[in-house]
């Protein structure tokens, strides 16, 4: 695939650009709702005691106001980063090395950086890859995760 | 297990995946995802072209995870994972996730898995991978 011409030095400027931290607390009906939905298959994930590996994703989004959501479903500025010329986004995929488990009432930090922005021909016409890094600690400081998740615009 | 119980192509278990409409939104609830690709059939057919409701990636990269994690029960934990959605998949879809193991080190009692997620054709979807610790 060649590139696709549609990224700028103001998008890629973005790179390396790294967010403040957010804090969460970690539920246990979180667990509980996340485990029954994706049809977990064991006792500790279905009754909560600890999150499924995947629990992870999207679990520092920030719930936005109805009014600040865009015709497509999803938030405006929920992630830090250019406005892209591409807006129909699609998961692209995740690259995880775990460190410790997660239960319920830890309190996880993550640091988001724009790791990379780059573009491709697809198929069907032009395609930009978004990589962001994640860094996540928990209430005692110690490392729980480190990942990253690339995001793709159509 | 134990690490000394592994043969490189070991098959972990296969496990079909049909959602649906109540599975994608509850889903979706569970990860605060209002996209309506996954949710909206003529938003998701007009706009944005698909064929049909879209199943989320990250839910495929869950089954994924599931795969490997239950065929380790408390034997070992995951160190590090790793998978692609590079297909589209579309509710009515039946897909299976399944894996192997690719390489195994007995010194650090490491291995390597390949996953994936493959649709009806058997195509792969999502390829993914895994390495594992076991205890013994």
């Amino acid at each position: 695939m060649s590139e696709a011409n549609l990224l700028t030095e103001e998008h890629l400027a973005w790179i390396g650009h790294e967010g403040a931290p957010l804090t969460i607390q970690i539920s246990q009906r979180d667990i509980i709702k996340y485990s029954v939905a994706t049809e977990q298959q064991q006792d500790k994930y279905l009754d909560g005691r600890e999150a499924p590996p995947m629990f992870i994703f999207n679990i520092f989004a920030q719930p936005k106001p109805l009014d600040q959501l865009r015709v497509d479903g999803l938030a405006r500025g929920t992630s830090e980063g250019p406005s892209l010329p591409l807006k129909r986004v699609m998961a692209g995929g995740k690259n995880v090395e775990f460190f410790r488990g997660i239960r319920p009432g830890d309190t996880l930090t993550g640091v988001n950086r724009i790791k990379n922005i780059y573009e491709k021909n697809g198929a069907q016409g032009p395609l930009i890859f978004t990589e962001r890094e994640l860094e996540v600690t928990n209430q005692d400081g110690l490392p729980v995760f480190t990942e990253t998740e690339t995001s793709i615009a159509r | 297990m134990k690490i000394a119980d592994l043969t490189v192509g070991d098959s972990l278990p296969d496990r079909k995946h049909t959602p649906t409409n109540v599975s994608l939104f509850l889903y979706n609830a569970a990860v605060w995802n209002a996209h309506r690709i996954h949710y909206d059939e003529l938003y998701t057919k007009n706009e944005e072209e698909h064929p049909e409701i879209v199943v989320d990636g990250p839910l495929q990269g869950d089954w994924l995870a599931q795969c490997v994690d239950n065929w380790l029960e408390e034997d070992g934990v995951v160190e590090q994972f790793h998978y692609s959605n590079r297909r589209a998949t579309y509710l009515g879809e039946t897909l299976v996730s399944g894996g192997h193991v690719l390489e195994i080190n007995e010194a650090d009692k490491t291995a390597v898995i390949e996953l994936w997620i493959k649709n009806a054709q058997g195509e792969i979807t999502s390829p993914g991978g895994a390495t594992v610790v076991l205890n013994n």
